[in-house]
């Protein structure tokens, strides 16, 4: 290496002149190459890239875009992107008109001073029921609507629980369902699956047993949060519950249970199709609290939401948007399409009355929390991961659930 | 810095053609590399939440960022991690790459027919092959299990068991690893004179001293070079092991790697600043050997 050094500066030095050249023209490019002059072309994204053009959701879009006397831009993100998406779009100015996306975000997205509010936007909510409006709902203000909801319930395959003995009517609370496993499990066939992934999913999953215990995300080693997490590890521990559940994905989790060994299966509403598909005859049951009756489950579906816009003029088109993509004949065909539930009971009792199957989805939607409700918001994330930590360091039997909740709980405070 | 000036003893317009033909490789540095790396350290000195992020008011904390992916308790567990993963795939995969090298270095009938097929998994997209590892050590239906049950063997739960999922991502690494040695070394043994061998031979040698004596010593600035670049790729291994365990159960398969990408994105709320942090540690440490691959190359072409 007998280069002249001098050449090497100057490339040094000219190297630096152009990263500085390149850093100011991104910072000052951004802006103003927002969503094109042309004000009659509003924006959509929303997180269904399952649905092309030719879809009836996007034809919905359309036919509310030419309602409203604009033309719609629409774009479709994979769910988990959609929210660092936004939150760029939203650091050049460049928010869409019109942004649906997943309810725990929602308060994300208002904190980071992404949305506008009902205040703002005019949005009408006051049909939405308000266990799932109140996801969107942070300090008092309503950031978006609902635009469906699922949730989890228990599927359980009738072939597999008769051949156990176990009636099914006889599942109302903890020590019954263990019980019916514990028969399940002597019959031969295998017990329960769930997804206990080491993800926002396995939290999700692992809510409803929480809840139903009785204990708030405030106080994770409270003794009905440790119970909840005992149910489940004692479940693994006596082969109630497979070893996988650790790694399950909802989407394996389901797998395991179409494959027809499994007596019951912990899974979203999002599945019906799929277990019309599996080829036995299925159930499905609202999961029970500790002591009976129905525990609440997390919400699962998305916000149509009104991000900020620099010209606030966009609101009004914006918001008759909104309001035809919710109005109740649109919401009964989008929830349809997407197998949700429908956020009001008006169109609630339509889905119930075409088709009886959704009766326990309905009740188990009604009875369903959202995971940022209680104004936990941007506090919830945190307190998730913790969650999902101390389920797998339970169930992998690294520590006991007590010890796990309560090095969780101080991880969040 | 710029006191140094060229020294004018070239013609100009020699000179700016020069800068010319420099400039696409200049501008593919700075906007793809030097610029990133840039965004990356500014990241990590400052302290983002969602809304200084979109409002882009973070404001600058120093090493805070550091502080707290130093204190936090994962730190311990995926350093060591990071290390063990690195060293013994490194070692493991130097080590059969070298054998099966020197296997294939016979010649035999069908010996270049079956060296391609060993390199199935280099050409594997990596999310085939730690999706399909992960279908074979699942706990209840995996095909290990399964096979170790026949034999009497107890299954293992190899991604749950927060002993074993470290061992299992080490082992699918070594798997894909492997090929790229192979493939190195075997070239490397081509370089070597037949007529050593043969020389050898007549001088008595038997085959193990003949590996230790003429193929090893021989091999060593081939293997430098293996083992550096192995290094740098074990280093940031990030898809075998979020594909297979995400990382855990209970951290017990992070590396900083994972870990980064578990702060950055893993979460509802992303923590940028740790995540950075965390980020170019791992490019510092791959800077540091990658200095010791320039200079071990340097002495190698001195030598």
């Amino acid at each position: 290496m007998n280069r002249p050094t001098g050449r090497r500066l100057t490339a040094a030095a000219l190297t630096v002149a152009a990263l500085a050249t390149a850093a100011t023209a991104c910072s000052s490019g951004g802006s103003s190459s927002a969503k094109g002059d042309d004000s009659g072309t509003y924006t959509v994204w929303d997180p269904y890239p399952q649905f092309d053009r030719t879809s009836a959701w996007a034809k919905l879009l359309d036919g509310c875009g030419t309602k409203a006397g604009v033309k719609i831009k629409r774009t479709a993100f994979d769910t988990s992107d959609l929210t660092n998406k936004a939150l760029l779009a939203a650091q050049q100015d460049n928010s869409p008109d019109v942004l649906v996306v997943d309810n725990p975000v929602v308060s994300t997205l208002a904190e980071a001073g992404v949305l506008t509010t009902t205040d703002d936007n005019k949005l009408d909510t006051s049909k939405v029921d308000p266990n799932l409006l109140a996801a969107g709902q942070v300090g008092g203000k309503t950031y978006g609507t609902p635009i469906g909801a699922n949730t989890l319930a228990l599927y359980y395959n009738k072939e597999v629980l008769k051949e156990a003995g176990v009636d099914v009517a006889s599942v109302k609370d903890w020590p019954s369902l263990t019980a019916a496993l514990e028969k399940v499990k002597k019959a031969g066939k295998k017990g329960i699956t769930f997804s206990a992934i080491g993800t926002e999913e396995g939290s999700f999953q692992f809510l409803p047993w929480f809840w139903g215990s009785g204990a708030k995300l405030t106080e994770l080693d409270s003794a009905q949060g440790v119970s909840a997490l005992s149910l489940w590890s004692d479940w693994t521990e006596k082969g109630y519950a497979p070893n996988s559940v650790l790694n399950n994905t909802q989407t394996t989790s389901w797998q395991e249970f179409a494959s027809g060994d499994y007596a019951f299966a912990e899974n979203g509403t999002w599945q019906l199709a799929n277990a019309q598909k599996a080829g036995f005859d299925y159930g499905v049951l609202p999961i029970p609290g500790a002591e009976g009756g129905t525990a609440a489950a997390p919400t699962g579906g998305e916000f149509v939401t009104v991000p900020v816009q620099g010209d606030t003029g966009r609101y009004t088109t914006a918001q008759r948007l909104v309001s035809c993509l919710t109005s109740t004949q649109n919401l009964y065909d989008t929830d349809t399409t997407l197998s949700y539930v429908a956020p009001t009971g008006e169109v609630q009792d339509k889905q119930v009355a075409a088709n009886a199957e959704l009766k326990p989805w309905v009740d188990a939607v009604k009875a369903a929390k959202g995971r940022t409700s209680d104004d936990l918001g941007t506090k919830y994330p945190k307190i998730s991961e913790q969650l999902w930590k101390a389920v797998q360091t339970a169930l992998s039997g690294s520590k006991s659930p007590k010890d796990a909740l309560s090095s969780a709980q101080d991880a969040v405070r | 810095m710029a006191t140094v000036a060229p020294p004018p003893r070239r013609r100009t317009s020699q000179q700016w053609a020069a800068w010319a033909f420099l400039t696409p490789v200049t501008l593919y540095l700075v906007l793809f590399y030097a610029y990133p790396l840039y965004r990356n350290l500014d990241l990590s000195l400052r302290d983002y939440t969602v809304r200084s992020f979109v409002q882009g008011d973070a404001p600058f904390t120093g090493l805070a960022n550091y502080a707290t992916v130093l204190d936090d308790p994962t730190f311990g567990p995926a350093l060591t991690h990071t290390v063990v993963f690195t060293a013994v795939c490194l070692a493991l995969q130097y080590a059969i790459g070298l054998a099966l090298a020197v296997f294939f270095h016979q010649n035999f009938r069908l010996s270049a027919t079956l060296r391609a097929l060993f390199l199935v998994p280099w050409l594997l997209p990596l999310i085939v092959s730690a999706s399909t590892w992960s279908w074979l050590l699942n706990s209840d239906s995996g095909l290990v299990n399964a096979v170790l049950g026949a034999v009497g063997i107890d299954p293992v739960n190899w991604l749950t068991s927060p002993s074993w999922s470290l061992t299992s991502v080490i082992i699918a690494n070594i798997w894909i690893g492997v090929p790229f040695n192979l493939v190195v070394l075997h070239s490397g043994l081509q370089s070597i004179p037949a007529s050593l061998y043969e020389a050898a031979a007549l001088d008595g040698a038997n085959a193990w001293q003949r590996f230790w004596r003429i193929t090893f010593p021989l091999l060593r600035p081939v293997s430098a070079v293996t083992l550096l670049l192995g290094l740098v790729y074990t280093l940031k291994v990030f898809d075998v092991i979020w594909i297979m365990t995400k990382g855990g159960p209970a951290d017990s398969s992070t590396t900083f790697a994972t870990w980064s990408y578990q702060l950055g994105f893993g979460n509802l709320v992303p923590a940028f600043g740790p995540g950075a942090a965390v980020g170019n540690l791992l490019v510092a440490a791959a800077v540091v050997f990658g200095l010791v691959y320039l200079r071990v190359q340097r002495k190698q072409a001195r030598t």
